[in-house]
């Protein structure tokens, strides 16, 4: 999140799309109810009513799969608000926050051009070589000067300026073009419209509260991106009651990013080494961004430091200037391969990954194309699972169809404690890091994970150490300073602070490391958060993340004195932006910092320098040009959103003649599946009843009270047609496999009127699996292994299926 | 002791069931749940309503309604539990007066001298008491006796997200109530401020009783004494003159106030 959970309060209207809150994140809807206690507009836009849509002043369908064209359609909608009321909106904010006024380059053509593509694409409409679907983006820089300053134009009325290509762009997404992509009525999608628009108002906020159903598409991320866009153009993002939010689907996912259990970046975002870097010196070559304006903080100019603080406290006494800290202890990916999730799965299959440590995660019931996932496994020479219960994934080798005979990896099952029976921190989707305290011991011989890691740790240094292997100092030099015992959790956690080596004490904020060995930080964005005792008199011994004070002084709800939140405990991040050039907030009621004249109230400023008519930089300062981005050079598939349908689709798509991405990696064409054979959409989702793969809810027997079957959600219509009534069993069949499910047929799933076209979409909820006390099939049978073209995350979202009333 | 009351907020309810939870867990109403152990099959039936009804072991449950009104679809979300009502039928009808209102005012089941006859089943308006074959009384909503003897709020309440349900003193209650009805405008309603007497749990609805499927004017059972005690004799079965004995001194000692166990109003 931009913001954080408490903020939502603020909003003046609230957009839940890609995401019911009520059911997956039902804590959040205290917050929503604050906010429209307060006269906030709830809008839901779902393919179907859910909880959250029962609680919203407007419900919105839409086809899974189509949030760009939605969104898309508002971005058409305000662009012309904004030329014929621009008293309506933020002018101060889009022309000087974001990159409206740079000047594209000439040659740039777009979608409206080129049948759907941008310019520099290496194949043609609906390519099939996966070597020629990518682009050459030179075409898509903006113009800058001799120095490397962006060029801006005088006024948003420049033909070449990023203002004006939006405007184009999206001036194809018209009302009855939303109607046919996404099938929402014209009339529903007019009042959004109306209604959402109303916060570009300086001093008004709208906050975008999104979750997988946003990001889990081919284009998941444009989706988001697409969200971004709308933000920027109503001057919500950086305000209270604003932003851009995620929904973390997981207590701790927020922090699992942040220390990097992504392949693509180490702890604090430092990008991941890649085989081209054959020295530090490359590494920060490549991955530092630079910038001649005067104007621009540039904040990741401070990369070396943060990568070698980094070094340091993984390899410290052994990581020293003569061997480039220990760099080349790292592993490097290859430039341009992907390693996460589908990847990963099929390189299994092909055999060339031979050994998989799961912890925490059941993938045999959350992973896409589960028949082909469970069987990639088969080929594994071992397993480890670490976990609560012996989930589906522990016991893949005992699911229904297979024979354990003819399996031969072998399975490590370690047990793991829950959250309540260890201590440690809890970083949450509000970036709050909140230090948790073990309140009972946990069953037999469970153990926490940083026992079994540091268990592990230990047995493979000692192999190392005695009989050698590729890279052995990479484990040998590791630091591991948590004690002989069992490791001591506040050791990690002042680690992942950092120290300055030439006092040994904690390091009091990211600003002071250096590049030159001197401190250690096990991740620059923590580092603030344990320091010296005394520093800090609300933190016991230093540790902020502990701190408990309920007190909220801002009036806004920052609450800046329980626990601690990245960076350096400012809440709303890009709050520079929440003020006007000459340090006034747009709302004077709600503001998150105040330029008193000498300094700033409120938040931790984004750097503490004058407002920008007094000398100070650009407010989004993660970015090299400072400004935030409506135009978005640095996206796979274009840089402006455009609409794409998913990779089954059931219509051609409306927009241009390309069909889906034109960048995402095929992986297996052959298991597409056709719209005679699957004529419905289908998508997967969770319930408030249970929780991810199952293993902590179907296993507690309130829950399976609650909710003791897998189902399948579909339209009175559909039930109609295929003679289906409400309770029946039905099959679900998609071109992977097929699940055999309770049918729940409802008002709160309508067809698609698209324009004149009608579409079907039912849902299967995902959580179940073989094992455990309630069992079922998991709507992971039908998901197709494609992903999105930056993320590769599955498309679990919109995929075809057909469906039938069971014998 | 002031009358106390819990207030539902329909319209802010998310149907999450986080209290139909917590009432299992704190009440440990773990009979019909349904483990490896006890083979209790549980089924989905088409709808996320699941336990179907409220039973012995199901105290709160929330129902889920799909109703179209003007042309745009509801999800409607209602409490269903013992309303806790101040012209109680079950109370009314008790042959033991096993069901007493608390000091204030909330109906408890005395599950020491309940002996299972079931009028009260019969008799509630609202279909929430429910016998329990095994113990062989009548079980319902106990208003968290316990936990609010000890200072903590109900468990439902407790376990709310939204801000669906509040308990408090029953004055307090109905302000707040009314304040949320007024918000609302158009048909919203505040029930339970004068039916059988005033009930314990308000409701703010945004729409009539009936859409929600509450009764507009739920009628009071009325007792007949002498046609009780003898159905109480006959469900009792092995009532012998001693316990009668203590039953006959128990009421006449309630009547007269000098018994306070169970509390009587």
């Amino acid at each position: 999140m931009t913001n954080h959970w408490n903020d939502i309060a603020n909003a003046d209207a609230i957009m839940m799309i890609g995401a019911n809150p009520a059911e997956n994140h039902p804590a959040s809807f205290g917050h929503i109810m604050d906010a429209i206690d307060k006269g906030a507009k709830l809008i839901s836009v779902d393919p179907r009513f859910t909880r959250s849509s029962a609680r919203a002043h407007i419900y919105a369908p839409m086809r899974s799969g189509t949030d760009i064209a939605f969104i898309g359609g508002m971005i058409n909608y305000v662009i012309s608000d904004i030329e014929d009321h621009p008293e309506n909106y933020n002018l101060e904010y889009i022309e000087n926050y974001t990159n409206s006024l740079y000047l594209l380059d000439p040659d740039f053509q777009g979608p409206a051009d080129l049948e759907g593509l941008f310019s520099g694409y290496e194949g043609s409409n609906n390519e099939t070589d996966d070597t020629k679907r990518k682009y050459d983006k030179s075409d898509w820089a903006w113009q800058t000067d001799s120095q490397g300053i962006p060029l801006r134009a005088t006024s948003l009325n420049d033909p070449n300026c990023v203002f004006q290509h939006l405007k184009s762009h999206f001036s194809r997404y018209t009302p009855t073009m939303v109607n046919a992509i996404c099938g929402t009525p014209e009339d529903t999608f007019l009042e959004v419209c109306q209604t959402y628009a109303a916060v570009g108002k300086a001093g008004k906020t709208g906050t975008i509260m999104y979750a997988m159903g946003t990001t889990q598409h081919t284009h998941g991320a444009q989706n988001i991106r697409s969200y971004c866009i709308l933000q920027l153009l109503l001057g919500n993002i950086g305000c209270a009651g604003g932003g851009i939010n995620a929904l973390r689907g997981e207590s701790n996912v927020q922090g699992s990013t942040d220390h990097c259990l992504l392949f693509h970046i180490l702890p604090g975002y430092l990008k991941v080494p890649q085989s081209v870097d054959s020295s530090l010196a490359d590494y920060i070559a490549r991955s530092t961004p630079t910038s001649n304006d005067p104007l621009s903080l540039n904040w990741w100019k401070n990369t070396p430091k943060y990568i070698v603080s980094l070094l340091k406290a993984w390899y410290g006494d052994a990581a020293t200037s003569a061997n480039d800290f220990g760099f080349h202890y790292l592993p490097k990916i290859n430039a341009g391969q992907n390693y996460s999730h589908i990847s990963l799965f099929e390189a299994m299959d092909d055999g060339i990954i031979k050994g998989l440590m799961c912890w925490g995660q059941n993938v045999a019931v959350g992973g896409p194309n589960a028949n082909l996932e469970r069987s990639a496994m088969d080929k594994l020479d071992w397993l480890v699972v670490a976990d609560m219960w012996q989930t589906e994934t522990a016991n893949f080798w005992q699911r229904p169809g297979a024979d354990p005979t003819d399996i031969q990896t072998e399975v490590f099952l370690l047990p793991a404690l829950s959250s309540y029976e260890k201590e440690g921190s809890v970083t949450n989707s509000s970036r709050w890091s909140q230090w948790r305290y073990k309140c009972a011991d946990g069953p037999g011989e469970a153990e926490d994970d940083l026992y079994m890691l540091t268990a592990i740790y230990r047995e493979l240094k000692e192999l190392y150490e005695t009989e050698g292997g590729p890279n052995a100092e990479a484990i040998t030099n590791l630091t591991w300073d948590y004690g002989s015992g069992h490791p001591d959790v506040h050791k990690v956690a002042k680690e992942i602070n950092g120290y300055d080596l030439t006092t040994g004490k904690l390091m009091a904020t990211f600003g002071a490391l250096k590049d030159n060995g001197d401190t250690t930080s096990g991740n620059w964005l923590y580092c603030h958060s344990y320091v010296e005792p005394g520093t800090d008199a609300t933190a016991p011994d230093g540790n902020r993340a502990a701190r408990r004070d309920p007190t909220d002084t801002s009036g806004i709800g920052l609450y800046s004195n329980w626990s601690w939140c990245w960076p350096v405990n400012r809440r709303i991040i890009y709050n520079r932006a929440s003020v006007d050039l000459d340090g006034n907030p747009w709302d004077a009621a709600q503001p998150v910092i105040t330029w008193t004249g000498s300094g700033w109230t409120g938040d931790v400023p984004d750097g503490g320098a004058p407002p920008m008519n007094q000398g100070g930089y650009y407010p989004f300062i993660m970015k090299p040009e400072g400004l935030s981005r409506l135009y978005g050079p640095g996206m796979a598939e274009g840089p402006i959103p455009e609409h794409y349908e998913p990779w089954e689709s059931p219509i051609d798509n409306p927009m241009s003649n390309q069909q889906s991405n034109p960048a995402f990696k095929i992986w297996r064409p052959e298991e597409q599946g056709s719209t005679s054979e699957y004529p419905y959409v289908c998508s997967t989702y969770r319930i408030s009843e249970h929780w991810q793969g199952g293993q902590m809810t179907r296993n507690n027997p309130w829950l399976v009270k609650l909710q003791p079957e897998p189902f399948c959600e579909m339209s009175e219509e559909l039930a109609a047609d295929k003679g289906i009534e409400n309770g029946d069993r039905v099959i679900v069949r998609s071109k992977r496999g097929e699940v055999n499910v309770v049918a729940v047929v409802t008002k709160r799933f309508k067809p698609f009127e698209m324009n004149g076209t009608t579409v079907h979409q039912v849902g299967v909820v995902w959580h179940w699996g073989y094992t455990g006390l309630s069992t079922g099939d998991s709507a992971n049978l039908l998901t197709p292994h494609v992903g999105d073209a930056n993320t590769m995350i599955p498309e679990y979202k919109a995929f075809l299926v057909n469906v039938e009333k069971a014998d | 002791m002031a009358d106390k009351a819990f207030l539902y907020d329909a319209t802010r309810c998310t149907a999450c069931r986080g209290c139909q939870t917590a009432c299992n867990q704190w009440n440990e109403n773990d009979e019909e749940i349904p483990t490896v152990e006890n083979g209790v099959d549980a089924v989905n039936t088409g709808s996320y309503e699941n336990p179907p009804e409220l039973s012995p072991h199901t105290w709160v449950k929330i129902r889920f309604a799909e109703v179209e009104r003007n042309n745009k679809l509801s999800w409607l979300f209602t409490r269903l539990a013992c309303m806790h009502c101040t012209e109680a039928s079950c109370a009314n009808v008790c042959p033991t007066n096993a069901i007493s209102h608390l000091e204030d005012g909330f109906v408890l089941i005395d599950q020491d001298w309940c002996i299972g006859c079931g009028y009260c089943v019969q008799a509630c308006p609202y279909g929430v008491p429910h016998k329990d074959e095994e113990t062989g009384t009548a079980r319902k909503c106990t208003s968290c006796i316990d936990r609010r003897d000890n200072g903590y709020e109900p468990a439902c309440i407790k376990a709310c997200p939204p801000g669906a349900l509040s308990y408090g003193d029953r004055s307090d209650m109905l302000s707040l109530g009314r304040q949320r009805v007024t918000a609302l405008g158009g048909d919203a309603t505040l029930y339970g401020e004068n039916e059988l007497g005033g009930l314990n749990v308000l409701y703010v609805l945004d729409d009539s009783p009936e859409v929600y499927g509450l009764p507009a004017e739920p009628k009071l059972a009325t007792s007949n004494a002498i046609g009780q005690w003898i159905g109480g004799l006959l469900t009792a079965g092995l009532i012998t003159a001693l316990p009668l004995w203590f039953i006959f001194k128990r009421k006449n000692q309630i009547a007269a106030g000098e018994l306070n166990e169970g509390g009587a109003k």
